[in-house]
């Protein structure tokens, strides 16, 4: 069938009611600040751990152990989880709104992206925990 | 009712008539431009840094695990395949944390003018590659 291409409109809401709509949700701008504190706070941290790979460059268990039992390291990489998995979970968010552009596979492909998020980044940091005090 | 975004899509023109709005061109009409493909690889690096806490996991994972685990982990790491996906990441990561200073400055309202966003996304690719080399040499000559 060929798809009808003449300029119509078909819809049964008001100017104002289309208006409030597509408006803001309120959560603009806390959105907006988190992706940017979680990327400055990257900044330092993503040094300390390019830093922390070379240190423990061909490390063995033992010695990966004693880094993160340093509680300086331990923090720093919790701090690290924590910052890296929220601005990737934003960041991918952004990403899959702009191309996934049916609602319901969207909702679907953002629950299964922020479970898998919450599954890492537990999983990073339960890993370093239990280094940090083995 | 049809979907909102689809109905926005159409307006009137001057003499009062319903038509579709225009699009703007497709991307394969403009020429590769620096703030572009800038741009993109911002977005390219961020989806590949997510892969990249896949690996950053498993490691962690695999340390906590116990000795054999990391073992194996470590020596996937070392083995030649290891290393060019690492040096992959390197890349990734040292090009995702310059161009993100750059996307922080302009978020600041900074660097906005046409030849200070040139040179800022020449000083970028710059600075990710010199970075790059100096990690792996650290890597390969130290310790
Ligand atoms: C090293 C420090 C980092 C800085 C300074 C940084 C900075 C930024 C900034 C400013 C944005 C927003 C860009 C925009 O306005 O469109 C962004 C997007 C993003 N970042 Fe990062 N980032 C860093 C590290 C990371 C890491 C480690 C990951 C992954 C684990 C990551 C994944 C992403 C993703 C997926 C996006 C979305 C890309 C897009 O919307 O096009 N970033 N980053």
């Amino acid at each position: 069938m060929q798809k009808d291409t003449t300029p119509s409109i078909h819809i049964m809401r008001s100017q104002l009611g289309r208006a409030r709509g597509l408006g803001a949700a309120k959560h603009g701008a806390a959105h907006w600040w988190a992706e940017r504190l979680t990327a400055a706070a990257l900044l330092p941290l993503s040094l300390y751990f390019v830093l922390s790979v070379l240190l423990l460059k061909g490390a063995g268990r033992a010695a990966m152990a004693a880094y993160m039992g340093e509680p300086w390291n331990a923090v720093l990489f919790l701090l690290l989880i924590f910052a890296m998995f929220y601005h990737l979970s934003m960041g991918l968010q952004a990403v899959i709104e702009d191309y996934v552009r049916k609602d319901a596979k969207r909702i679907a492909v953002l629950m299964l992206v922020k479970a898998g998020i919450w599954f890492l980044g537990l999983a990073a940091a339960v890993s370093v925990l239990k280094l940090a005090v083995s | 009712m049809k979907d909102v975004r689809e109905a926005l899509m159409v307006g009137r023109n001057s003499e009062g008539k319903l038509v579709r709005r225009p699009l703007s061109p497709h991307l394969q009409v403009y020429k590769p431009q620096i703030s572009s493909a800038t741009s993109i690889f911002h977005r390219i690096t961020g989806v590949a840094l997510g892969a990249g806490a896949v690996l950053f996991t498993a490691w962690l994972v695999c340390a906590a695990a116990g000795d054999s685990a990391f073992s194996v982990i470590q020596a996937i790491f070392a083995s030649w395949i290891g290393l060019i996906v690492l040096f992959g990441f390197t890349l990734a990561l040292f090009y995702h944390f310059c161009n993100g200073i750059r996307h922080l400055a302009w978020d600041a309202g900074k660097g906005f003018e046409l030849p200070d966003m040139h040179r800022s996304g020449r000083l970028v690719i710059g600075a990710t590659l010199v970075l790059t080399v100096a990690f792996w040499l650290i890597a390969f000559l130290v310790g």
